[in-house]
Order: structure tokens, then sequence, then C-alpha cells
């Protein structure tokens, strides 16, 4: 394989951009969502190629005595800092980037492809496809990034791109103060990612991820034992370049941006805020790993705010009445739950299986959390709300829907045989291998996944029908939408079965998955058993779930309200920063600095209103002070001649 | 002397004024085709001169300077009228002639008093230009004088608001710098060779003499960085930029934040930097504080203004800031991001303040609070000032990223606790930066309409479109392509980072 498919796949996608974003108004409608959809039709066709290519070729290039290699296809200066440090544009093959390709293409296509029905009354529909555009293109270069710089300049591109599409109904104050968070809490989140990579090039003299992590001891080595605070500096530099995962991610304590960026279009909550872009963070760690093994203490760190995460999110996600905001939740917690899986990877412990685990994952995930996405989009479409109180009773007038959803939430909540089962059983596995309070923490978060998602589910599509529907019957999507969803549906009854550890390893090398019987068996149990639970509450209208908010309205208060994160930051930004800090600075560069300076000119001033009666034009005044000045200096003279 | 390209540039916009001389002062057409025609030949001659200049180091000239030409001019006190660039000196002019240009088209419809307008408006072109031709600190001086005097005009006569506590304000705060730099380039002067030779101003002499006595270098340090530091916005000598712009019309605000704040940083280093390095090493730390805190005050002054040129001139002192703070790091890559700083923010500040000035003279306000949903109104003028916006928080491909990024980078080479502590505040302001930027965006052009007059405005016409995309243009192509230009810089340091080597020994 030469370099013109791997250029090819970042060059489409930002052509299609360029053409839109520029011609677009002049364009009709429908031209511009046709050369969109055949746009990331053409990159994905060519990056499933791609991607085969690299896995089932066999060359000696891409597969050496069973171990898959890392192949920079190209790899161009772009800005040379110093003849060592070079920020250089490239293209890395390797598994996790030829998994991502067919990850994000296929998400993006679906997504192109829905968005054609979704948003086809939408004012600004070009512009729509411009920014999915620029979003698949900064989301590829990401993606195969051959170094670390690299990742951030498509880092800080995905961000803008979040940025614009959240805020695409950009008159609704909603939407544009929602942008505006997610851009802000991530920027500030890329600081930490900033900082570790200028405190990790600093010591490396390096970007590049192949010279870090195929060397992670002389990366260690390279910073010559210095310490700062106690900590090794890399262990600062890995947790502050996790920061920055942490950020996209949305995990705990940068996690508020996500459900607010719900006000974007659906289409583009299932693409960048489920499958892609929020699982960049974990891809980070995913390919700073080897560098993140030495320094076990970052490890530990990642895995434990996985962990938290993955719980708080949970429990947030049963009180939500906004269905988006149930599923972000949802996302939030699977994250979580990947990022945990990467912590506890450690190679002595299960041959690094988490690792695997947490990949397939994020592979699984991305494909029936954008399809339960698409899902909500469909509903929110047919009943024009967003909350779960204007449906209900919903399964009679959308089957399409219905059933594409009902596997979407048997396959996060890890039912046999449906593709969540699999990934979320490894990802148990590797835990409980760590120690067993990882496992049956996270079996226990398991179970809550299994439960919330019921819970939206029978409130849906069961529980009591909506009046409204008379007036206004519900009815499913135009083709454009219902084939992602059944496409996205097939894909998550089969995903589960292919042997995703023969392709993707820590060290490359295949590893054999299997069920390990008692972990399956537990999850799955408990998986069952919170389904059972969320039928018996929800699946008919009855007063067992407003009894049970009355029983603790505490609890549940705290947990609608997010357990109170965003008014913490709306203080800390807002009353501490904003008016403290920045009024104070503004009303001192005024009164004080400013003042300063006007007051050296009005003491000028005003000295020279008092002198200027000296120059009064009469010479009887200058004769006068001039005998003074006179007899003044004789005096002075006499005094020291004597 | 007329064979030589550099003078050239002094001699355009004075023969651009001779022609304005010449029109009447109400034959609006012909005014504007002198100006069309001289701001297009100094944009083409500098974009020759950029392409010779490549041409001539590609071929293997290292020699610092090229296209050196020397007249006498005073001749008791050795001065010449003596010029010569390397590649910064380059990219400034290049920088010079888009901003001109730019402006130009921005002040299509300038009133009243159009013909004088331009006068001045070449006449600080003048001093501009000269101002980076020369490598002999007199003329220096004399063309820096130049640029700044007609500013006073400039915004007292064409500004809007207090315009004339505003002119009066800036001018008394840059000559009050010009003060002291004159005492500082005297004191070089006097400082400027050995016992037995002729003193001389030439800045290559200067530098190879280097017989300034070190305790001297100390004071004259001092006096020629506070003195290109009040006009590089240096906290705490900044207070006439936000007056200073807000007043000024926004033509002059454009030539005045995109260049002739640069005029500061390019004397610190040429100068102050160049030609006393051992003062430069011992002092830097002083400076430091104060561009750090600059950067970060800056920033966080912008965040609470309303007016949007307030909002602008803040945000010029954290940037500004950012370059004098790299400058002071004393090595190649931090330098090099200070000119790449220089470039982007003259380019990104000349587009928003044109923009600044459409808006305005649309909607007769620069009060965010009492706009809103322009975009909806005025598309492409909404879609130029995310683009400025963008290119001023650091999106990557933008030419902002570039220029952090590499001050960042090279920043960071000095290992001591004191430089890291000021770097990673100086990081900060991305975040800060990004937060006035998005209040900006959110509510003046974003949100619902807040005003319905503003429902009949109009898009930009074809003159203010050609003003916004050769800035776009240029804004965008540093941030895709940037290596080219960091080369140059970079070789263009040599020199400088030699002398401050050679003087820390």
């Amino acid at each position: 394989m030469g370099v013109t498919l791997p250029i090819l796949i970042l060059a489409l996608p930002i052509t299609m951009f360029l053409v839109l974003g520029l011609g677009g108004v002049k364009m009709p409608r429908k031209m511009a969502g046709v050369l969109g959809i055949l746009g990331m039709g053409t990159t994905a066709v060519i990056s499933y190629w791609v991607a085969f290519t690299y896995f089932f070729s066999g060359e000696a290039a891409y597969i050496v005595d069973g171990v898959r290699q890392q192949v920079q296809m190209f790899d161009v200066t772009w800005l040379a800092f110093t003849q060592s440090l070079v920020v250089k544009i490239g293209f890395l093959l390797d598994p996790i980037s030829a998994m991502m390709l067919v990850v994000i293409t296929t998400i993006s296509f679906m997504v192109h492809l829905y968005s054609w029905g979704y948003m086809e009354h939408e004012p600004g529909f070009q512009r729509y496809y411009a920014f999915l555009s620029l979003f698949s293109f900064s989301m590829l270069g990401l993606v195969v990034a051959t170094n670390i710089f690299q990742m951030y300049i498509f880092w800080e591109l995905v961000g803008v791109s979040s940025y614009l599409l959240i805020g695409f109904f950009y008159k609704l104050p909603s939407a544009v103060s929602a942008s505006k968070k997610a851009f802000i809490v991530t920027r500030f989140a890329d600081l930490g990612f900033l900082i570790g990579i200028l405190i990790l090039s600093f010591y490396t003299d390096t970007f590049n991820f192949i010279d870090m992590t195929n060397n992670p001891q002389g990366v260690l080595a390279s910073t010559g034992g210095a310490t700062f605070m106690g900590a090794s500096v890399l262990t600062w530099a890995m947790v502050l370049i996790f920061t920055g995962g942490m950020g996209k991610s949305a995990m705990m304590p940068l996690h508020i941006w996500l459900p607010d960026a719900m006000e974007g279009p659906t289409p583009v909550s299932a693409l960048i805020h489920a499958a892609t872009m929020v699982v960049a963070g974990v891809y980070l760690v995913a390919r700073m790993f080897p560098v993140y093994l030495v320094v076990e203490t970052s490890l530990v760190f990642v895995s434990v705010i996985g962990a938290i995460t993955a719980f708080y999110a949970a429990v947030v996600a049963c009180t939500q009445i906004d269905i988006k905001r149930v599923l972000a939740f949802s996302t939030i917690s699977q994250i979580a739950f990947m990022m945990t899986s990467l912590g506890v990877a450690w190679p002595e412990l299960h041959d690094g299986l988490g690792y695997m685990a947490s990949m397939f994952h994020l592979f699984t995930h991305a494909m029936f959390k954008a399809l339960l996405f698409l899902g909500a989009g469909a509903l929110i479409h047919a009943v024009h709300s967003n909350n779960y109180t204007a449906m209900g009773g919903l399964r009679k007038y959308m089957p399409i829907t219905h059933w594409t959803f009902l596997i979407g939430c048997l396959a996060i909540a890890g039912i046999w045989p449906f593709s969540g089962f699999f990934s979320k059983d490894e990802m148990l596995a590797a835990m409980f291998a760590q120690h067993w309070f990882w496992g049956a923490w996270m079996t226990m978060v398991a179970g809550l996944t299994a439960f919330y998602m019921f819970r939206l589910y029978y409130l849906i599509f069961w529980w009591e029908e909506n009046p409204h529907y008379k007036e206004h019957k519900p009815h499913d999507a135009p083709w454009q939408m219902s084939v992602p969803l059944i496409f996205l549906a097939a894909v998550s009854c089969v995903a589960g079965f292919i042997p995703f550890g023969e392709f993707v390893t820590w060290n490359r090398a295949p590893y054999h998955i299997h069920i390990e019987l008692p972990v399956a068996a537990t999850s799955l149990t408990v998986a069952v058993l919170a389904i059972v639970l969320a039928t018996v509450m929800y699946a008919k209208k009855n007063p067992i779930p407003t009894r049970l908010k009355d029983m603790m309205p505490g609890l549940w208060m705290a947990a609608h309200r997010r357990f109170y994160w965003d008014e913490i930051y709306m203080f800390v930004t807002h009353k501490i920063i904003f008016n403290g800090i920045c009024r104070g600075i503004a009303w001192f560069d005024r009164h004080v600095i400013d003042a300063t300076m006007d007051g050296f000119a009005k003491v000028a001033q005003k000295t020279s209103y008092a002198i200027r009666g000296l120059q009064s034009g009469n010479i009887q005044l200058y004769v006068l002070w001039y005998f003074a000045g006179a007899v003044l200096l004789a005096a002075i003279t006499w005094i020291c001649l004597l | 002397m007329f064979c030589n390209i550099l003078i050239w540039f002094v001699i355009i916009p004075i023969v651009m004024m001779a022609g304005l001389g010449l029109c009447r002062g109400k034959s609006i057409g012909a005014i504007r085709a002198v100006m069309v025609v001289g701001s297009t030949a100094l944009l083409g001659l500098a974009i020759w001169l950029c392409c010779e200049f490549l041409r001539l180091r590609g071929a293997g000239d290292a020699s610092e300077m090229l296209f050196t030409g020397s007249w006498m001019w005073y001749a008791p006190f050795n001065i010449h009228l003596a010029v010569g660039v390397d590649g910064i000196s380059v990219l400034m002019l290049l920088l010079s002639a888009v901003i001109v240009f730019a402006g130009t088209f921005a002040s299509w419809k300038i009133n009243p008093l159009p013909k004088n307008f331009f006068l001045w408006f070449c006449l600080l072109s003048t001093g501009v230009f000269g101002f980076f031709i020369s490598i002999d600190i007199f003329t220096m001086f004399m063309f820096y004088e130049v640029a700044l005097i007609p500013m006073y005009l400039l915004i007292g006569v064409w500004g809007t608001g207090r315009k004339e506590y505003s002119a009066m304000k800036l001018t008394l705060m840059l000559m009050g710098g010009s003060a002291f730099l004159m005492l500082g380039l005297l004191g070089i002067y006097w400082h400027s060779a050995p016992e037995g030779m002729p003193l001389t101003w030439n800045i290559l002499e200067i530098s190879h003499n280097s017989a300034i006595d070190p305790s001297w270098q100390n004071l004259l340090f001092c006096l020629t960085f506070v003195g290109f530091g009040v006009l590089g916005a240096m906290f705490p000598f900044h207070t006439w930029s936000p007056d200073g712009h807000a007043c000024a019309p926004t033509a002059v605000s454009m030539l005045h934040a995109g260049v002739l704040m640069k005029l500061g940083g390019y004397g610190c280093f040429r100068i102050a930097i160049y030609l006393l390095p051992q003062a430069a090493n011992e002092l830097a730390w002083i400076f430091i504080i104060l561009t750090g805190i600059s950067i970060v005050y800056g920033a966080f002054s912008a965040c609470v203004q309303t007016d949007l040129k307030y909002i602008n001139a803040y945000s010029s002192v954290s940037h500004c800031g950012m370059v004098l703070f790299a400058i002071l790091m004393l090595n190649t890559t931090a330098m090099t991001g200070a000119i790449l700083q220089m470039l982007s923010h003259g380019l990104m500040t000349a587009l928003f303040f044109a923009l600044i000035g459409m808006i305005y003279g649309r909607t007769h306000t620069r009060d965010i609070r009492q706009m809103g949903g322009l975009m909806k109104i005025m598309p492409y003028l909404g879609v130029c000032y995310m683009i400025a916006g963008f290119a001023s928080l650091g999106l990557p491909g933008l030419s902002g990223f570039v220029a952090e990024m590499t001050i960042f980078f090279g920043s960071f080479e000095d290992a001591d606790l004191f430089h890291r502590c000021f770097v990673i505040a100086a990081t900060c302001s991305i975040v800060i930066t990004a937060v006035y930027i998005l209040r900006v965006v959110g509510k003046l052009l974003l949100g619902p309409v807040q005003d319905d007059h503003h429902l009949a405005l109009t898009d930009a016409s074809w003159f203010e479109r050609l003003s916004t995309v050769t800035l776009i243009v240029c804004i965008a192509g540093i941030g895709c392509f940037p290596n080219w230009i960091n080369e140059t810089i970079q070789f263009s340091f040599h020199p400088i980072i030699k002398a401050i080597e050679a003087a820390a020994l």
C-alpha cells in the first residue's frame, strides 16, 4: 500500500469541508447532502480497504512472527521547533489506529446518511455537512497521529468542530452557552495536556509515539530521576496528559460539559459525543500505554478516576428526564469503564487483557451507543421533545425504532449474545484479575447500567401511552434514518463474535479470547436482575417509582441535579473568577494603573496652572523677580565665599 | 542609492503623499486611486523582496543583512541613512505592506477629509517602513518618531468617543517612552566604539565592536527596553492602548495594533538585546516578571470588558506581552516564536479591528450587550469574526497556534523554577483567551437578535471583503505552512543568539 490511500483518507474530508464551507451557500441543499455523504462514503471504503490490508494481507510490513507492526505511512515536517524537536504530520498505521479508522468512518457515514433525513428542514443544512466533514477530518487526523503533537493539533480541531456542532442551532441561547461550556472545559483540560507534552518532550526530545512507546524505559531514564513534589516528573507528565483525556472523555470532575453538549443536533451527539470524540481520551491512554506502564502511579490514577466516574454517572443516569441526557451519562459511565479497564491492564496480570478489552468495548460501545442516540433522534423527530414524559407506549407506533433501540439496550446491558456482553465480560475479567474490589465495583456499575437503560426503554416504549398521540400520531423515520438504525443494530448483534484479541492487544501479539465463566455468569445474573427490577418498576404505569422517590427526596434531587457539580463550577467560574478576579483586575487597571498615569498628567497640569501666573507680561514684575534672583544669588555667593 | 530596493519602501509612501497632495480634497475617486496603486505597489514590492531574499538565502548568501546600503547623512555625528534587512525585517515589511493594503480598503469610506486622512496615513506608513529597513539607530529612531506623531492627529480628528483625551494620552505616553529611548540610544552611541575608533550608530558595527561597558549596559538596557516596551504595551505602561485603540478610526487601529506595536518588540531584540547582550542576560528576569504579568493581566481584563475595542485592546496587551516575554527567554526557539507571534498578532488584530470598524459602521455601537445574533444578519462578517477569534485563541491551522506553541516550547527550554513558573502561567492564557473570545462571539454573533433595527443591516461590500480576505489568507497561510517562515526567522536569529551566548560566558 502506497501513501495515496492514507493521504486520501485525510484529504477527502477536508476537501469536502472546504467545498461545502466556501461554496455551500450557493449550493442547493440536496447537492450539499449528496456531496457530504459521497465524500464520507468514499473515505469509509478507503479506510476499510486500508484496515483490511493491514489486518489480513499478512505482508511483512504489517505483521512479523504474528506480531503486528506499527507503520508510519508518511511523516512530513510541519514545524521544526529545534533541530530534534520537530512537529510532523503523518499517518501511523497500527492495530488501534486501523480499528479507529473503521469505527470513525462507519459511524460518520451512518450519521451523514441519517442527517439527511433528520436535518432536512433545518436552515444551514450545508453548513452542517461542512462541519461534519471538518469533524471527520480532525478525528481521523487524531487517530492516525504519528506523534503526540500532531495528536494535540487534531485534538484542538475536534474540540472546535464539537464547539461548532453543539452550537449549530446558534439562535438558541442554551445551545450557545452549551457550546461555550464544552469548549472552555475541554480547553482547560487541554492546558494540562499541553503542559504534559511540554514536560515530556523536554526530557525525551521527541514527539514521536513509536520512539517513546518502543522504549518506555528510555523515556523514564531520560528524565534522570527528576522529581517534583514527591512524584517523578514522568508521572506528572503522564497524569497531566491524561488530564487532557479526562476533559475530552468527560471524566470527573471535568465531565460537566458533556450533558449540556446534548443541545447539539442528535446525530452530532451520536457521532461526536457518544462514539468517536469522547473516546479520544481512552485512545490517548492506549496510545501512550507503554509509557504509562513504567509509571504505575499514573495508571492507578487512571483507573481510580475511571471507577469513580463510572459509578457517579450511572447513578445520575437513573434520575434524568431528558432521554439524551440519560444517554450522555451512560456514555460517561461506559467510557469510564474503558478507562478503568486500561488502568488495570498490567501485563503481568492476565496478559494485559484490560487493554484489549478496553479497545473492544470502545468498538462495540461506539456501535451500540451511536445506535441508541440515533434511535433517540428518531424519537425526538417523532414527538418533538427530548423528555420521556412526552413519550411512553411508542412501541406500537415506531416498530423499527423500538426493535433497534431494544437491541441497543440489550447490548449495553451486557446480555448474551449482543456485543456489549463480550466486551464487558473481558473488561470485568481483567478487573477481577487485578483485585476483586475492582471487579465487584464495576459489576455493580454494570448492573446499574442495565437498570437505567431499561428504565429508559420502558418509559419510552411501554409505561403509559401519551395522550398527545391522538392529535399528532408519531411514526417511524424516513429510510435515510432507518437504514443506519438497522445497520448499527445488526452490527451490535454480531460484533461480539469478532475475535478481537487477534487484532488488538497491548503488545500487538494475538490473544485468544475466552469467556470467563464465573465472571460472565455473575455479570449476566446482575444484569438480568437489574432488567427484571426495571421491568417491575417501569413496564406499566405504577406508583413505585414515585414512592421510591418520595422515600429519599434528598438523594433523588441530588442525583437529578447531578450532585451539584454545575452549581459548584458556576460558583467558582462566575463568582470567584469572573466577578472576583477579572472584575478586580479590570478595576485595578482603570483606577490604579491608569489613574497613576492620569495623575502624572494632572500634576503637570496643576503645576503649570500654578506657575503660569509668573509669565504675566508685566515688566515691573519681571524686574522684581530679576532683582530678587540677583540678590539671592549674591547672597549665596557671599555665604559660600565666607 | 535608488538602486537599493529597500529605499523604495520609503519613497513609495512619499510619492503617494505627493500624489494625494495633487488631488483635490473632494475627488474621492482620485484619492482612492492613489492609495490603491500605492498600497498595491508596496505589497508587490514586499512580496518581491521576500522572494528575492529567499532566493539569495537559498543561493547560500549567509551574511547577516542583505540589500545593505549606507549613505552619509550628517557627518559630525556619523549619522547615516543605513539600510539592510534580515529575514525578520523582511517578514515585518511584508506584514506592514499587507496591513497597509488591507487598511486602505477598510477605510474606503472614511469621512470627513479623506485626503488629509490618507496623507497622515501615508506618513505613518513611511515611518513604519523606514523603521524596519534601517540599521542605523539614529535614522531608526527618527522613523520611529515619524510613525508615532501622525497617530495624534489621526485619532484626534477622525476618532470616536473621547478622542482628544485618548489621542493626547497615547501620544504623551509613547513620547515618554521615546524620552527613555532617546537617552538609551545616545548612551549606546557614546559607548559604541572602543577608545580611538570613531563612534557609530550602525547596529552591525556596534554589535561587532561590543565595546559597551557592562555597568553601562544595565542602565542602557533598562532605558531602551522600557522605551520600546511602552510601545509593546508592557505592563504597567500599557494603559494608552485600551483608550487609544478604542477611539482610533478603523484603519488606524489596524495599523497601530497590527504594525506599530510590533515596532516595540522589534526594537527590543534588535537594539536592547542585540546590542546589550550582557545586560539582557542579567536583567531579563525583571522584564520577564512584567511581561508575564502583562500576559495574564491583559487576558483577565479582557474578560469583563463590554466594548469590542476594549476587549481587543486588552487582548493585545496579553498577546504583545507574549511577544516580549518570548524575546526575553533569549533562545532561538522562543524568540522565533516571538516573531511569529508578532506576525500572527499583527494580522489577526488588524482583522479584528477591521471587522469591529465594519460592525460599528453598521450598528453604531460597540457595546456587546446591545448586539446579538449578528451572524444571521451579516454572515460574512460573522464568519470572519469567528475566524479571527479562533486565530486569537490558538486554533491549529491558523497563525496564533503556531506562534503560541513555538513560544511555549521555546520558553520551556529554560529549566529553572523561575522560568517554569512563568511559562506555565503564560500557558494559562490560552484558556482565558478562549473564555473572552467565546464570550464575545456568543454575545455578538450568536443567540437571538437583540435589536430589531439591526435586521435591516447589510453584509460586507466588496472592498470590505477584499480587505478581510487578504488578512484571512495570510493568517491561514502561516497557520497551515509555518515552516518556511520559521526557518527564515531562526536563521536570522543566529547572530543575536551568538551575541547573547558570547556575553553569557
